[in-house]
């Protein structure tokens, strides 16, 4: 029995330490501690609630868009207001963009090296002795596409500012639509982009996801976790208020139940934070960094539903919206990231022609004195949640709860583990070649820690 | 190669119609091949951020960052890019510290966490010990051959630092004792980092300001290049944003930032935030966001010992006192703390200022005492023909709004 460590996990954003307990060539069991924090939540205190959108951006370069929107959508149920038609559209276009920017990435820049050999040139070597089962043709192509990748993923940036005013972190968002004009010549550079792009997802992304798989079967068999997933949807229409994607919950890969965000609660045992209560809803959340705790690995607090960790993101999203459900495994996430990538794309040309050219896209408003607001949506990654209160023009709670938090949850009071530390369980590894498959299991959710360190807030 | 002088003008060309990265590219892929130049070693710490300058600095099109990466730079260490994982790549890590001190760069994205010794940002483990960001900047600081903050964390704390700061985020060059160079943004423009680092291969170390920023792109304010610049000086005011007009009033910080935005634009001059409707937030200041908060409200009224000025009498004043008088006076005050870091109603308790940098802050000064003074000059011309009656009607409303307190909006 021996316990072997990654520090840090590369090719994900932010400093994550991956402990794994090998017997027999296999995964016994996994600790994940996430190892930056910030306290962004604090730092709301006494801001004008005004500012939420644009300081919450901040938490995350990766997603900014997604903090934007929830906290845009927190805004509008403080504040009183709704967003034009046209600013719902808009606001939906940027967040396309984003998240269509976000997968490219997330494939062709951090995946992509874990099973095709980079360049020989650092900072594509060293190279992990792994198992890399690519002929060179194949091998060869597949880095050529990641190239043109990455070009497509700078157009969906592109197509993002249109509407954003720049990218990543976007500053037109405001609660009631968005700043910049819907004006036809806008409206023309963005679908052009859309286009582009689409063609290229549509022709290339699905495919080399595939390819890979195809050589990789193995992986559709790795990192099943525990099969219960969430999502509280995403893009809302204008006039119904209806989510694209819809919410739900799936438990065991069972059938779509309605979810309950008063369920939630996070857990502090394995944590970094000092609070007598133990766990507590997120409303009432605190956060009191406590770095000599004895038992804590994590900075990430520990979410669950009802006593369950759930798992959030693409594959969620497919298995509750219908889209995806042939398993749960390394290769399914992958795959079912790729597809909703195509799926957004074709959403994002629906919402642009539902966009009734140089209709106004923001109405000004004044915020009231004083009020209260909850915006939900799911991210690139997953369910994200923003609670906001404010008094006297001036917030007093602010609560971010992260895709991330959930996915990569240490364990809870009870020691039950999170859903990535399950998903490890049973990965087989090869000696020596530096638990290349754990982190292929890991970047299979797409983490990103900067957005998940700093649960809290009061 | 390109003379020092022509690459300046590169750089800061007024009228870019593609990238300056993709300017550059050809002309330093040339160089290398020609073996003018060798590319540098580079180790890129993420510390305390949000991974958005790594981002952006992707949207660089042409060289895309594999291009960059080929063409420019030799990048050892890179967590966000790295194919080896944990151990391995620690080796890298240390293998180019020690074979290339004094020959690499060490580039950091995001700030540096001081709190309780730096133990809320731990980085890498090496002998089963773990290494917090503070103390890797430490040790790799003084073997390296340049060292470049990138992104307004790493520069002043930024975002990461914003009250009460409970992780103790710092700027690099707060905990070091070696010189670094600022490139801030929040994020950074592609261009900005692509610029810098080719001058740095080309020339070595580019003109910096007070703040230690290049200036190449920190020279100017947005103001001074922003293309709604004639509706302030027309005192035609946006009173929400996404209105047309001079976002002045509903919260631009443009007259107090330095970078050039307004010509340089984002995402390949798809857009840029005041051209969008948008404030500039002031993100590239030293003091981002706390000193730019609340986003949506003017600059305040500044309090000297000439009472409350706001920034329009502030010009006012200055004509009648002449202006070095009341320049100097303010930077007294400033220094006196009477105005303080945060002349903006951020969130931060006054007291808790490191001091300013005096230099910059007269260069501020005097930027907008120059700017009113425009102003000025108008009105007064205008009051020289208003016994004709016959003023147009932006002038009237420039008169009106020129001797109304901000917080009143135009409708
Ligand atoms: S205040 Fe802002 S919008 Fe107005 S001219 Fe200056 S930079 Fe442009
Ligand atoms: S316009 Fe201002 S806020 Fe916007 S990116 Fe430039 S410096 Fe930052």
């Amino acid at each position: 029995m021996a316990v072997q460590t990654i520090f840090p996990v590369t090719r994900i954003h932010e400093p994550l330490r991956v402990d794994v307990e090998v017997q027999n060539g296999k995964i016994v069991d996994a600790w994940l501690g996430a190892h930056l924090f910030r306290g962004m939540e604090n730092m709301l205190q006494g801001r004008d609630p005004r500012d939420a959108a644009l300081f919450t951006q901040r938490i995350c370069g990766i997603c900014s868009s997604a903090h934007a929107i929830a906290a845009s959508m927190a805004q509008q149920q403080a504040f009183g207001v709704v967003p034009t038609p046209a600013g719902q559209l808009l606001t939906n276009l940027i967040f396309a963009a984003d998240i269509i920017q976000n997968n490219l990435r997330h494939f062709y820049v951090l995946v992509l090296y874990d099973y095709v050999k980079g360049p020989d040139m650092p900072p594509y070597t060293p190279r992990p002795q792994a198992d890399f089962r690519l002929p060179p043709k194949v091998n060869d192509e597949l880095l050529r596409h990641a190239q043109e990748a990455a070009l497509k993923a700078v157009r969906a940036h592109e197509a993002m500012a249109v509407f954003g005013a720049k990218a990543p972190l976007q500053q037109s968002i405001i609660p009631t639509g968005i700043t910049e004009r819907a004006s036809v010549e806008r409206l023309m550079a963005y679908s052009a982009i859309l286009q582009e792009v689409t063609d290229w997802v549509e022709k290339y992304f699905i495919n080399d996801v595939m390819t890979i798989g195809e050589y990789y079967q193995d992986y559709y068999h790795i990192g099943a976790g525990y099969g219960n997933f969430f999502s509280v949807g995403m893009f809302p229409s204008p006039v119904t208020g209806e989510r694209a994607f819809k919410p739900g919950l799936v438990v065991n890969k069972g059938q779509v139940e309605p979810l309950d965000v008063n369920y939630f609660v996070e857990e502090i045992r394995y944590s970094w934070y000092k609070d007598d209560a133990g766990r507590r809803p997120p409303a009432q959340g605190v956060t009191n960094p406590d770095a000599d705790k004895p038992e804590a690995y994590s900075w990430v607090k520990a979410p669950r539903y009802r006593e369950m960790p759930l798992e959030c993101g693409p594959l969620a999203r497919g298995f509750i919206n219908g889209d995806y459900r042939r398993g749960v495994s390394v290769m399914d996430r992958l795959v079912a990231r790729a597809q909703e990538t195509l799926k957004i794309c074709k959403l994002a040309q629906g919402f642009l022609n539902e966009i009734v050219p140089n209709s106004p896209s923001y109405q000004p408003y004044t915020p009231p004195d004083a009020g209260s607001g909850v915006g939900l949506t799911d991210a690139m990654r997953g369910v994200l949640g923003h609670w906001m209160e404010y008094k006297r023009n001036k917030v007093t709670h602010y609560q971010v709860l992260t895709p991330t938090t959930w996915n990569f949850s240490p364990r809870d009071s009870r020691g039950i583990r999170g859903p990535v530390e399950q998903a490890l369980i049973g990965t087989p590894v090869a000696e020596g070649a530096g638990l290349v498959e754990a982190g292929r299991v890991v970047r299979s959710f797409d983490p990103c820690f900067t957005c998940a360190v700093h649960m809290l807030e009061k | 190669m390109l003379t020092r002088r022509e690459f300046l003008k590169l750089c800061m060309s007024a009228v870019l119609t593609t990238s300056l990265t993709d300017q550059l590219a050809p002309i330093m892929r040339q160089a290398f091949a020609e073996s003018k130049l060798t590319k540098p070693p580079v180790i890129w710490l993420e510390l305390g951020s949000c991974t958005g300058n790594s981002i952006s600095l992707d949207n660089a099109v042409n060289p895309n960052l594999n291009q960059v990466l080929a063409d420019m730079l030799d990048m050892r260490y890179n967590w966000l890019l790295n194919a080896a994982q944990g151990q391995q790549a620690v080796q890298a890590l240390v293998d180019t510290v020690e074979k290339e001190a004094g020959n690499f760069w060490l580039v950091v994205e995001g700030s540096v966490m001081t709190a309780d010794n730096g133990r809320y940002n731990n980085i890498f483990m090496r002998d089963n010990q773990m290494v917090t960001g503070l103390a890797a900047v430490r040790e790799f600081a003084p073997k390296a051959k340049y060292i470049v903050a990138v992104g307004t964390c790493a520069c002043f704390g930024g975002p990461s630092a914003a009250y009460p700061n409970q992780g103790g985020a710092k700027g690099v060059w707060e905990v070091i004792k070696q010189p670094v160079i600022n490139v801030p943004g929040c994020p950074i423009n592609p261009d900005w980092v692509t610029g810098t680092f080719s001058h740095l291969i080309m020339y070595g170390i580019p003109e910096l300001d007070g703040y230690n920023r290049p200036k190449m792109f920190f020279g100017q304010t947005i103001h001074d290049l922003c293309q709604r610049r004639q509706q302030f000086e027309d005192g035609i005011f946006a009173s929400f944003p996404g209105e047309s007009g001079c976002l002045f009033k509903v919260g631009c910080k443009g007259p107090v930032t330095h970078a050039d935005c307004p010509k340089r634009q984002w995402n390949h001059y798809v857009n840029w935030p005041v051209k969008a409707g948008a404030p500039c937030i002031g993100c590239a200041n030293p003091g981002f966001p706390d000193s730019s908060m609340p986003f949506y409200n003017h600059l305040p009224d500044l309090q000297t010992p000439l009472g409350a000025l706001n920034v329009k009498k502030f010009g006012l004043a200055a004509a009648g006192l002449g202006a070095a008088a009341v320049g100097a006076h303010l930077v007294t005050g400033v220094v006196a703390k009477r105005v303080g870091k945060n002349w903006l109603d951020g969130t931060v308790p006054k007291e808790s200022e490191p001091p300013e940098n005096l230099e910059q802050l007269k260069q501020e000064l005097d930027d907008l005492i120059r700017q009113q003074n425009a102003l000025i000059s108008e009105s007064k011309t205008l009051a020289r023909v208003k016994a004709k009656r016959k003023l147009p009607k932006t002038f009237r409303q420039k008169v009106v709004d020129f001797f109304r307190p901000g917080q009143k909006h135009r409708r």
